[in-house]
């Protein structure tokens, strides 16, 4: 361990990563109070944006670029942030502290933060690199499928994951046709449970998706180098206009791995996003993270650990206390519903249904014993927030007064 | 375009040009004005800007939804006067708007 050091305000921060927690570590460092020179390394042509409506809002034009970006653009200039866009951090030397760029250029820092994020899973099958194959990461990748959609269209979908999920809702609003192809044989199979998985499939069958799962990806079928169709295992070919991969994503963690920081799916931090070197921190998709409410290490991706995490290393820098700990929340919006998950369903030992999923408003309820985990709520605010407030002080609940939609959530601890 | 005074727990003030159609949140976060959150970035999911309305702006500042309603309702330090920031629409009627930030958004 090195020396222990006072915050220095004046100290020169390097974030590599320009995602939204790169941008927000930023913002909190100077709505904290650090004087010291900022630099952001970003490997998108673009400022910091939001990434969630890419697949939403924006994608359905319900939303423009301005309101994507996290600050506006003059925001960097007038609070002395360098921008570096369109490169990435390709080599560590923690002896010097530095960090060399993609375009050449080495930057010299006192701390650096790692915001690197991940990049999208591809498919190593045939025909991968065809035009109109895709994944949806950035907002180049949204900018490409809105412009393959539209009516009579024909999207095909690999993977019932949420993204997967929220881009059919938005395209069968632009009114294309969408065929969701999961290798498992429900949708959500890693992430959700049954119950939920059924609603899903149900609500977006009734609008029109169509779903082929326990499906086999074979191939992606091509003419003049663009996606004409995905050839199953069972031999059938799905013509399409274009795909969409959404398989889940891989940390950027290479970087730091090469520089001898510990990675595990990711790079490996404490409770204040710092790595074991006291001078690099990471935050973000990129990192593996203690998670103090379930006592152990987990990869998260959302944008509720992004904040979280930059505001963990802004307080590090600037000498405050840090951020309350805060249970892991979800959401996705898709049609007319809003789902929103609180906790992650550790160790829960029975999941209980709250409400009728036939009106589209119902919580599903992960518990240990007569503690709450986790809660999936669509349509269900009451059941999301109070689940949050119930999963972070371990409050017990009666069971029988939960599973009864009559009753208040707020009369439902035990 | 609407001059909307965003005042922090402690009293510090922050006066700020907002634009037509973007919400009294965005306002706030595109400024970095602390004390509001907005983890959800304005789905109206999260509960994380919640801000209190000046009793005489309260017609102007629209509706609640539903939802917004209900967010609140499990939302900690409410009272009659709390919205969700995200939910109001700034326009050239909230010229002059004054919102305070409740002591913590969590």
């Amino acid at each position: 361990m090195a020396e222990v050091q006072a915050p220095d305000l004046n100290s020169r921060v390097v974030i590599v990563g320009a995602g939204h927690a790169g941008g927000s570590a930023a913002a909190f460092l100077r709505q904290y109070g650090h004087t010291g020179p900022i630099v952001l390394v970003g490997d998108e042509p673009l400022a910091p944006y939001q990434r969630p409506p890419l697949s939403k809002a924006w994608l359905k034009g319900e939303a423009d670029a301005e309101s994507l970006s996290l600050k506006p653009a003059e925001w960097y200039e007038e609070n002395d942030c360098r921008l570096i866009l369109g490169a990435s951090g390709t080599a560590l030397n923690r002896g010097a502290r530095q960090v060399t760029l993609s375009n050449g250029a080495t930057l010299d820092y006192d701390y650096l933060v790692i915001a690197s994020g991940a990049r999208a899973r591809m498919l190593p099958i045939p025909g991968a690199g065809l035009a109109g194959v895709m994944a949806l990461r950035t907002a180049a990748d949204a900018e490409t499928l809105k412009a393959a959609l539209g009516p009579g269209k024909r999207l095909a979908i690999v993977g019932g994951g949420y993204v997967g999920l929220e881009v059919a809702a938005s395209a069968r609003a632009l009114g294309a046709e969408v065929v969701i192809l999961e290798r498992e044989p429900r949708v959500l199979a890693r992430v959700a449970c049954e119950a939920l998985s059924r609603f899903f499939t149900d609500y977006h069958e009734a609008r029109g998706v169509t779903f082929e799962l326990s499906a086999g990806v074979e191939a992606f079928e091509g003419a003049n180098g663009k996606v004409t169709g995905v050839k199953l295992s069972d031999g059938r070919v799905l013509p399409c206009d274009a795909v969409i991969v959404g398989i889940g994503a891989i940390p950027n963690d290479e970087m730091a791995k090469a520089a001898g920081l510990e990675c595990v799916n990711g790079v490996v931090v404490d409770v204040e996003a710092r790595t074991a070197d006291p001078a690099i921190f990471a935050i973000g998709d990129v990192t593996h993270r203690p998670l103090p409410t379930y006592g152990r290490m987990f990869r998260l991706e959302s944008v509720p650990n992004a904040l979280e995490q930059a505001k963990q290393v802004a307080c590090a820098l600037v000498g405050r206390p840090g951020p309350h700990p805060e249970v892991p929340w979800f959401w996705s919006d898709q049609y007319d519903l809003k789902l929103q998950i609180a906790g992650i369903s550790f160790d829960a030992d029975r999941v209980l249904l709250r409400g009728d999923p036939a009106t589209a408003k119902f919580a599903v309820f992960h518990l240990q014993g007569d503690l709450v985990r986790a809660v999936e709520a669509v349509n269900a605010p009451p059941e999301f927030m109070m689940g949050r407030k119930l999963i972070e002080h371990r409050t017990p609940v009666n069971v029988d007064k939960l599973a009864d939609p009559t009753i208040s959530m707020k009369e439902v601890a035990a | 375009m609407a001059k909307i005074t965003y005042v922090e727990h402690d009293g510090t003030e922050h006066t700020i040009e907002v634009k037509n159609g973007m919400s009294v949140m965005e306002g706030a976060i595109k400024n970095n004005v602390p004390g509001i959150v907005a983890d959800c970035g304005g789905a109206c999911a999260c509960a994380t800007c919640h801000v209190y309305v000046d009793a005489a702006w309260e017609g102007k500042t629209g509706e609640k939804s539903a939802m917004e309603e209900s967010m609140l309702d499990f939302a900690e330090n409410v009272e009659d006067s709390s919205r969700l920031s995200c939910q109001i629409k700034v326009s050239d009627a909230l010229d002059g708007l004054v919102v305070r930030m409740p002591e913590s958004q969590h």
